[in-house]
């Protein structure tokens, strides 16, 4: 499932590296030496980030993530939740199928709302990449941010859908 | 030991990983599996990630993209990060590789954080497949109250940011 946008990633990358190769084979080459470069710059973060999150995935298993989201409710619930989206990395193309059939088995939409912003704007395993980048004080102020802007898109989404 | 510094997150993974092999066999034995697994899965995501900002390090200039994105690009450099947040429809930990190409080729830093967090909470590739599965009044609830968080987020860490802060992202954007 996720493969079909990855493609979409690969379309774009072919076609880019096509044209820049047809006008420049030196540039295009030392532009691919510097991807490289790069990539080998960041990979140590990455695995730390892999391991992570092989460990979240062998400690949290999905029924967890179910019972998490299906079954609590209340402030309790919607806090774990929000734990939940930020310290788990499940491609959206998964969490979407999942979240469909917990709202269909009665989970609350504030619940289930919680969970999909913090999944996609908070990241608790990749900060140390964020920080790579950003810097400490903006990826702390940009994931804190994010998850407190959360709580509020959840909540209206609720409001709006009561 | 600069190494030992430089690697602290991932030797402390590591530790948690192995005491988890040791202390849950099981547990650990699976995790080591979802790693091997999950990695074949970054590498397919990032390779075309990884070229894509590799040829915009040779091809784009950064006076060109400085009158696009940066200091005094205005609206049309908020307009241009929010437009291509949006389009990106990638993993966070693949969109701060093409944030720190931005800020090396000198946009301005409220745009890349309003690219950032645009494209994390509006994937318009995605949006259909939001809908088929939450419905449209779920999809454009929030995606609406998500377009004014995403301003909102950028302006207050931009302005939280001094002039210090500003010029370290900048250095060490370089360095990447």
């Amino acid at each position: 499932m996720n493969s079909i946008f990855s493609y979409y990633l690969y379309g774009i990358a072919a076609i880019l590296l096509i044209i820049s190769y047809l006008k420049n084979k030196n540039k295009t080459l030392l532009g691919l030496k510097k991807a490289l470069k790069m990539f080998l710059n960041v990979l140590p973060q990455f695995i730390a980030i892999l391991f992570l999150l092989g460990l979240l995935l062998a400690a949290i298993p999905s029924s967890v993530i179910k019972n998490v989201l299906g079954e609590n409710s209340g402030i309790s619930g919607i806090l774990a939740s929000a734990a939940l989206g930020s310290i788990t990395i499940i491609p959206v193309i998964i969490a979407f199928p999942i979240a469909s059939e917990l709202l269909q088995s009665g989970a609350g939409i504030v619940q289930i709302a919680v969970f999909i912003s913090t999944l996609t704007t908070v990241g608790f395993a990749t900060m140390p990449l964020e920080i790579k980048y950003l810097g400490k004080k903006t990826t702390y102020l940009r994931n804190l941010f994010a998850l407190i802007f959360s709580f509020i898109t959840a909540y209206v989404t609720g409001w709006a859908l009561r | 030991m600069k190494i030992f510094k430089k690697n602290i997150f991932l030797i402390i993974v590591l530790c948690l990983n192995l005491a988890a092999l040791v202390l849950f066999p099981q547990t650990g034995i699976k995790s080591f599996e979802f790693t091997v697994k999950n990695f074949m899965n970054f590498l397919f995501m990032l390779t075309p990630v990884f070229i894509c900002i590799g040829l915009m390090d040779v091809w784009i200039d950064r006076k060109a993209m400085i009158k696009l994105m940066g200091e005094n690009s205005k609206s049309k450099g908020v307009l241009i990060s929010f437009a291509l947040g949006v389009v990106t429809a990638v993993p966070l930990y693949a969109l701060l590789p093409i944030a720190g190409m931005l800020l090396k080729k000198g946009s301005k830093i409220s745009n890349v954080l309003i690219f950032i967090c645009s494209s994390a909470s509006i994937r318009i590739p995605l949006l259909l497949f939001e809908v088929s599965y939450m419905g449209w009044k779920f999809t454009m609830i929030r995606f609406i109250v998500n377009f004014f968080i995403v301003f909102a987020i950028a302006i207050i860490i931009d302005k939280t940011l001094n002039e210090k802060d500003k010029k370290e992202i900048y250095d060490n954007a370089y360095k990447l």
